[in-house]
């Protein structure tokens, strides 16, 4: 027995250390650059200092340790890895779209570290991305925050292992379509999708109430309860309940936006944080009381109904109200160039520079729960950085070279004309894609409707 | 008792107007024809340099002058010291005004039933009230094509101002019939069809387009010897086109297709230009050697292949430009038609330059429609499409301070900014009251 664990021991321990050595650290000093901290001001001429993944130093005339490399970055623009609040790049599948309520399903189990989109984000200064289950369920999925740590093939390498969990919710035309109209079951309505949170939200109670009794009773003498069925689907809304997990909700309208806020308030949920949100700036100061903000667009309107009363002064409403507001993709494209989407803001509302760019480093953190290990460069931090030719607002800068944990997955200057880590031997002619599927909010799904096509049309989230 | 009913009335009427402003609260602000002096600006011609503390006269829907010293004492004067002015850009390839909502198919108009539809108008589906006109215009761009999506021929695309109540209010005078280039790609990741499938339907519309083109070339003929054929609609469309009357505006993007393109078009004396072109870059040459001119875009937007590199769609234009062909940029877009400076800045970041951008979106479209008397510059005679900024239109911390488009002042209001307007402090706030 003692043998067994000394070997359980040696294994976890071996386990551990192949686990560490799986995930790269470097050490980088960079030079003579614009530090754009967003946190704390911008600094001219000033270095960083990263060694072994972390922010050591911030500041002026700093020399390089021992083996410690020296970018000069003399006239470039450097700030913090842009991190996008909703995206499902590096998916395989993104929606489960059986029944309203799909809490037990797990995007980390269905990530593909060779997948492109990965590589296309770091050329966009992307570093840290929220891989996202799709919005054809109330209850979708739980997400996976990714770092891009491209070149691995393992997918637990670039799945941010110390990110808290978060699930998918979705409200409005997207569920009541796939359940209401191509299942005939309920949702159909904005009155169903309440009806569907709220009657799952009190099973799990009942459920946790269970499990709570048979806990109860077990130490106690002479006990016959018999332990309740464990039910991994009710367990995550009881996680949810408990403030394990945070809720980010699919949303568009003003109306469907109040309700959950309603609906978490009285079961005491906390960390919820919109998606999309194109109504949020109708209800921005109950967003900016009752939760943790909301993600929208830069721009996007019009595509469906329930956008077509939209504005882009969306994001600029929110911020003004007090609300925690990022910009997000959910785009394979415009994934990478959230700079230039956060710099929209600045036409659409007047936004400060500091106050465009934590849209898509610090306040996206916050809404991931990661705010205290990335989204600003602050000593301590991890070194997710990018530099910029040109300031990064505006619409002529170029990302050079993107670094995630002080190691280098992107630079301009050694792009390679085909950077695929995998290229299938089956592969006779490479397929050419004429409209590359953007959005995929609602792929797989297509079975359940007639018109697939019109289900793929471009905008469609 | 008669006097009793004629007082009453005379009250009744007298209310009426006390009745209406009670009922609408606050004014609305229309576009307005005039005489309008924009003064003192740094003028970016285009076409005949930067001016600088340079004014701009706008008299009945065209630029009247242009120097540092106009007399006008009768113009509205609107002082534009520190701020550019530019052409009204123009957006060559969108669906503006033919979608209002694109899941909602009761709004979409771009696409018919049918492969073969070429005498479908754009020009008569657009709407001019479409919410996306206003929440387009103001951001500069102030003429767009608006284009039949769909078949093989579906449709005649059309060239509109954005500003008018009528379609031909805002007609700006160029039309092309569409042709979608049989294609050897995928359309998209839904389309699932096997490689064997994809060669047969390219085949199988190469051989239709051909078929077509033939009995547009005879019918052409024998109308132009006289003869009275029975009306088929979609042949004496394509008929046009033979006769060069209208041009063909192919939409083609895959490599191997541009070059079947080019060779399809060799030995027709229609006037060709090529829209979308997603994979120019990759036989640029042969399409400066053709003298095919070139509606590219979107800019930001994907590579088509997996293996490419991961900013090929930016670069394209440039890359084009660079070898010769002439390139206007498009959105291919509807409802964010007013993104068209930003894909241009991109374009002009990736390698196609800040002065070559611009005469994407002025005056190479201008002169690829054949209007370059008409749009795509500040100068003396052309149309008064111009706009005024507090900063080079492409960057998005610039504010469009006033657009002008056939010479109307356009307000700068839709609904994005009453939105913002009316929600920005909203009241009540949080509570009740």
């Amino acid at each position: 027995m003692k043998k067994l664990s000394y070997i359980l021991a040696a294994l976890v321990g071996l386990s551990m250390q192949f686990a560490i050595a799986q995930t790269p650290k470097g050490s980088i000093l960079i030079k003579n650059a614009t530090v754009i901290t967003v946190t704390k001001g911008t600094l001219e001429n000033t270095d960083v200092l990263v060694q072994d993944g972390i922010i050591r130093r911030i500041g002026q005339n700093i020399s390089a340790p021992s083996g410690v490399q020296t970018i000069d970055a003399s006239g470039k623009y450097v700030m913090p890895g842009i991190i996008d609040a909703h995206s499902h790049v590096a998916l395989d599948v993104v929606n489960e779209a059986t029944a309203p309520i799909v809490a037990e399903v797990r995007m980390k189990d269905v990530v593909n570290p060779y997948e492109i989109g990965i590589y296309r984000a770091l050329a966009g200064g992307v570093t840290v991305s929220h891989a996202m289950h799709g919005s054809a369920n109330v209850v979708g999925g739980q997400n996976a925050t990714l770092k891009h740590r491209w070149g691995s093939s393992n997918p637990a390498d670039i799945i941010m292992q110390d990110a808290p969990r978060t699930i998918k919710f979705a409200l409005g035309e997207n569920p009541t379509r796939v359940h209401g109209r191509g299942n005939g079951i309920q949702p159909r309505s904005r009155m169903g999708v309440e009806a569907i949170l709220r009657n799952g939200f009190s099973e799990a109670l009942q459920y946790k109430k269970r499990w709570a009794d048979y806990n109860a009773a077990k130490s106690q003498k002479g006990n016959t309860m018999v332990a309740p069925e464990y039910d991994e689907r009710l367990q995550t809304l009881v996680d949810i309940l408990d403030g394990k997990i945070i809720i980010h909700c699919h949303s568009y309208r003003a109306d469907e936006i109040y309700m959950l806020i309603n609906v978490a308030r009285d079961f005491g949920i906390k960390k919820l944080v919109f998606q999309h949100t194109n109504e949020g700036f109708k209800v921005a100061p109950e967003i900016a009381e009752y939760t943790m903000g909301a993600s929208v667009f830069a721009d996007w309107w019009a595509y469906k109904f329930e956008v077509y009363y939209s504005t882009a002064f969306n994001a600029a409403i929110l911020q003004k109200n007090g609300a925690i507001t990022s910009i997000n993709s959910d785009s394979a494209e415009l994934i990478r160039h959230l700079y230039h989407e956060a710099a929209k803001t600045q036409r659409y509302g007047g936004m400060t520079d500091d106050e465009a760019l934590a849209m898509i480093t610090i306040n996206p953190a916050k809404q991931l729960g990661i705010d205290d290990k990335v989204g600003s460069l602050e000593v301590g931090k991890q070194a997710d950085i990018v530099i910029f030719e040109g300031h990064p607002l505006s619409s002529y800068a170029i990302p050079q070279m993107t670094f995630v944990d002080g190691v280098k997955y992107f630079d301009i200057k050694e792009d390679k004309d085909d950077q695929r880590q995998q290229v299938s031997a089956t592969e006779m002619v490479e397929p050419i894609m004429l409209t590359e599927e953007n959005h995929r909010c609602m792929q797989d799904t297509e079975h359940l409707f007639e018109t697939a096509n019109a289900l793929f049309s471009l905008h469609n989230h | 008792m008669q006097s009793i009913y004629k007082t009453f009335f005379a009250f009744l009427i007298a209310l009426t107007p006390f009745m209406a402003q009670a009922q609408i609260d606050g004014e609305f602000v229309k576009p307005r024809s005039g005489k309008f002096l924009l003064q003192n600006a740094t003028v970016h011609t285009i076409t005949k340099g930067v001016l600088s503390n340079t004014s701009v006269l706008i008299e009945n829907g065209k630029i009247a002058q242009i120097g540092s010293s106009i007399q006008a004492a009768d113009a509205e004067i609107i002082d534009c010291r520190g701020m550019v002015i530019y052409p009204g850009m123009i957006d060559s390839g969108t669906t503006l005004g033919l979608v209002e909502v694109n899941s909602v198919a009761e709004t979409v108009d771009y696409q018919e039933i049918g492969n073969f539809t070429p005498n479908m108008q754009a020009l008569t589906a657009v709407n001019p009230n479409s919410e996306a006109v206003p929440v387009t215009r103001v951001s500069g761009v102030t003429t767009v094509m608006s284009i039949p999506q769909g078949g093989l021929f579906p449709g005649t695309a059309a060239l509109i101002n954005l500003v008018g109540y009528t379609p031909d209010q805002m007609y700006a005078g160029f039309k092309a019939v569409v042709m979608n280039f049989p294609s050897s790609a995928r359309r998209g990741r839904f389309d699932r069809r096997s490689d064997e499938d994809i060669k047969k339907d390219n085949e199988k519309a190469q051989k239709e387009a051909n078929e077509l083109w033939e009995k547009a070339k005879n019918y052409h003929e024998l109308t132009s010897k006289g003869a009275t054929l029975e009306y088929y609609p979609e042949i004496a469309q394509l008929a046009k086109v033979v006769a060069g009357e209208l041009p063909l505006m192919i939409e083609v993007n895959a490599a191997a297709d541009i070059q079947n393109a080019i060779k399809w078009v060799a030995d027709k004396k229609a006037k060709v230009i090529f829209s979308g072109v997603d994979e120019g870059w990759r036989v640029a040459d042969e399409i400066a050697k053709a003298g095919i001119p070139v509606l590219t875009g979107p800019v930001q937007d994907l590579p088509t292949r997996q293996s490419d590199r991961y900013d090929a769609a930016y670069a394209n234009a440039g890359k084009m430009a660079k070898a010769g062909v002439k390139v206007a940029l498009r959105t291919n877009d509807s409802e964010n038609v007013r993104n068209l400076p930003f894909h241009a800045a991109f374009a002009a970041a990736y390698g196609l330059g800040k002065e070559e951008a611009w005469k994407a979106v002025t005056i190479n479209p201008a002169e690829i429609f054949g209007l370059a008397d008409q749009l795509g510059s500040v100068e003396v005679g052309k149309v008064a499409n111009l706009i005024v900024s507090t900063e080079d239109p492409f960057e998005t911390r610039a504010q469009i301070m006033h657009v002008f488009i056939n010479g109307y002042r356009i307000p700068l209001s839709n609904r994005h900014i009453r939105l913002y307007q009316e929600f920005l402090e909203r009241s009540p706030a949080l509570k009740k009251n």
